[in-house]
């Protein structure tokens, strides 16, 4: 029993990690991760929703009817936000004023109400809460890679310490974020691959692209991907 | 892409034409502008031509054979590369920044997407922008040489482009020889127009882009109430409608599209001169247009032969 706990965290750090392999919470990914300090205080307060929110669903999924679902785990995320956020307000102002709108914003965020619609709606309280600390921890994780990454070459520093001589300004601006974003998606699908898992690829027919494609034939003749929705 | 073999439909045509062959047209069209560049700026223009080439080349035969795919560096493209984004930098930039320029063209732009006939945007200018945006002070360091208007006795002094200039600062023939202050490849008209003629009489571009982009520039500025023949000699304009634009992988192949991509390029060229807070706006506009290009190639695909349109309104 011990070994499905332990499983049903650890698939969130790597495996399904929530915004490298899932690609959820894709707006604050991009938003926050210009420093690493921002990166943290982001993925601390989703991980702290997203641990509260997957226990009350979970113990309360049999009260819930299935039809207004939906506003029900809004309501409850929406709850924990406010908490959070008045505790981030009152302990860690820096935080908040860098953060700004995107701190209220958790409550849309869709890793939570992903994590609330596929596990917590299903399943019982330890393993929800389980699955919402490795989200959490995989979130936290992504969204600080992406942070240091961004924050060195970007502002040449690492948590405020300058390092560097140089500033490549663009990777602090959304087009670095985005091409960040991408190099780390890349890596996860590569290292994915090599641990024996097949890599779901986005449909072509999204793609501008696609008629001049020369690769369409062998990557999307064959295979019919299922759609990813943020 | 050379070596490749394409079977097509009847008529068989046969031509000389090959990837190498118009590639080195184009860096003979680009011969007297690196020339001036040299003159004007010196030795300086020569060594960053060279490092923005060499590392171009370096740099594409490495990503290939990473990628396991073949070499490529035979067929003169990333040569080209190298030398248009040599020639889209001011003169005293950091040989540094000019390699990361070069990793942005080749790497980023070209090579993950594909290789050449397969980038979305021109390499060049992706990369010129990158570093723009990157390295705004850097990228925005103009220097002016003695004997020209804004230029001391001194060895080099720093001024505004023509674009930012006070008017009545440079006279036609500045902007045509090129004394004034800009990215080395721009400076010089004389030899920018130079190159252009060349390559319509090699057939390499068809002239329909450059004309139309500089006259609906010409037209927009007069609608501003700017010189119109001011506006296109000055900034990177020529260089853009020339050079740039004309990229075949990120320009239309019809000729009503590539009518509608000079007219976008102008339009936007002139909306981002007068309205940005940019001096310059000609490699933003021609990027915004190759991101465009698929789709005004889908609204201009030609009339198949023998098709008729169906009347509206009419049942199959």
């Amino acid at each position: 029993m011990a070994k499905g706990y332990m499983k049903e965290f650890t698939k969130g750090i790597v495996k399904e990690n929530p915004v490298l392999c899932l690609v959820l919470g894709t707006c604050p990914t991009l938003a926050v991760t210009t420093s690493a300090a921002n990166a943290i205080g982001m993925g601390v307060a989703a991980t702290a929703v997203l641990i509260c929110s997957n226990a009350v669903i979970s113990a309360l999924r049999k009260v819930i009817p299935d039809k207004v679902r939906i506003p029900a785990y809004i309501t409850i995320i929406a709850g924990f936000v406010t908490i959070v956020q008045m505790l981030v307000k009152a302990f860690a102002p820096a935080i908040n004023d860098s953060l700004g709108i995107f701190l209220p914003l958790i409550v849309v965020n869709c890793i939570i109400l992903g994590r609330a619609e596929m596990y917590a709606g299903k399943n019982p309280v330890i393993p929800s809460i389980l699955d919402g600390l490795g989200m959490g921890v995989g979130f936290t994780a992504a969204l600080l890679l992406m942070g240091i990454i961004r924050e060195l070459l970007g502002s040449g520093s690492i948590f405020g310490v300058q390092l560097l001589p140089f500033q490549i300004l663009i990777f602090i601006l959304p087009p670095g974020g985005f091409f960040v974003f991408g190099m780390l998606i890349m890596l996860a699908n590569k290292l994915n691959t090599r641990a024996g898992k097949t890599v779901k690829t986005t449909p072509c027919n999204g793609c501008p692209m696609a008629a001049n494609c020369s690769q369409k034939a062998e990557k999307c003749g064959e295979k019919e991907a299922a759609d990813h929705v943020d | 892409m050379e070596n490749k073999l394409y079977v097509s439909s009847s008529p068989h045509f046969r031509s000389n034409n090959s990837t190498r062959r118009i590639m080195l047209d184009v860096i003979i069209a680009l011969l007297p502008t690196s020339v001036a560049a040299c003159v004007i700026f010196g030795f300086r223009s020569a060594v960053l031509i060279a490092v923005c080439v060499a590392t171009c080349v370096l740099l594409e035969y490495v990503s290939r054979k990473i990628m396991k795919r073949d070499t490529t560096i035979g067929d003169l493209s990333a040569v080209v590369t190298g030398l248009l984004l040599a020639l889209n930098l001011p003169v005293d930039i950091n040989p540094l920044i000019a390699m990361f320029g070069c990793l942005i063209a080749i790497v980023v732009v070209k090579q993950m997407f594909g290789g050449i006939g397969m980038n979305f945007v021109n390499p060049a200018l992706a990369a010129r922008i990158v570093l723009l945006v990157s390295f705004p002070s850097a990228m925005m360091h103009w220097v002016t040489v003695p004997g020209q208007p804004q230029g001391a006795m001194i060895d080099a002094t720093t001024s505004a482009t023509p674009l930012a200039a006070k008017a009545g600062t440079y006279s036609y023939i500045d902007l045509l020889i090129g004394r004034c202050g800009g990215s080395i490849g721009e400076v010089c008209a004389i030899a920018l127009i130079l190159g252009g003629i060349y390559l319509v009489i090699r057939r390499v571009i068809s002239p329909i882009i450059p004309c139309v982009y500089l006259a609906t520039a010409a037209l927009m500025s007069l609608a501003f109430g700017l010189d119109p023949l001011y506006q296109i000699l000055a900034g990177g304009l020529l260089l853009g409608a020339i050079f740039m634009a004309t990229d075949y992988t990120t320009s239309p192949v019809t000729n009503w599209g590539k009518v509608v991509y000079a007219i976008g390029c102008g339009v936007l060229t002139m909306l981002l001169r007068t309205y940005s807070n940019m001096p310059e706006g000609v490699s933003f506009s021609i990027l915004l247009m190759n991101i465009l290009v698929p789709h005004i190639e889908r609204l201009t695909a030609p009339r198949t032969l023998g098709f008729v349109k169906k009347a509206k309104g009419e049942k199959k």
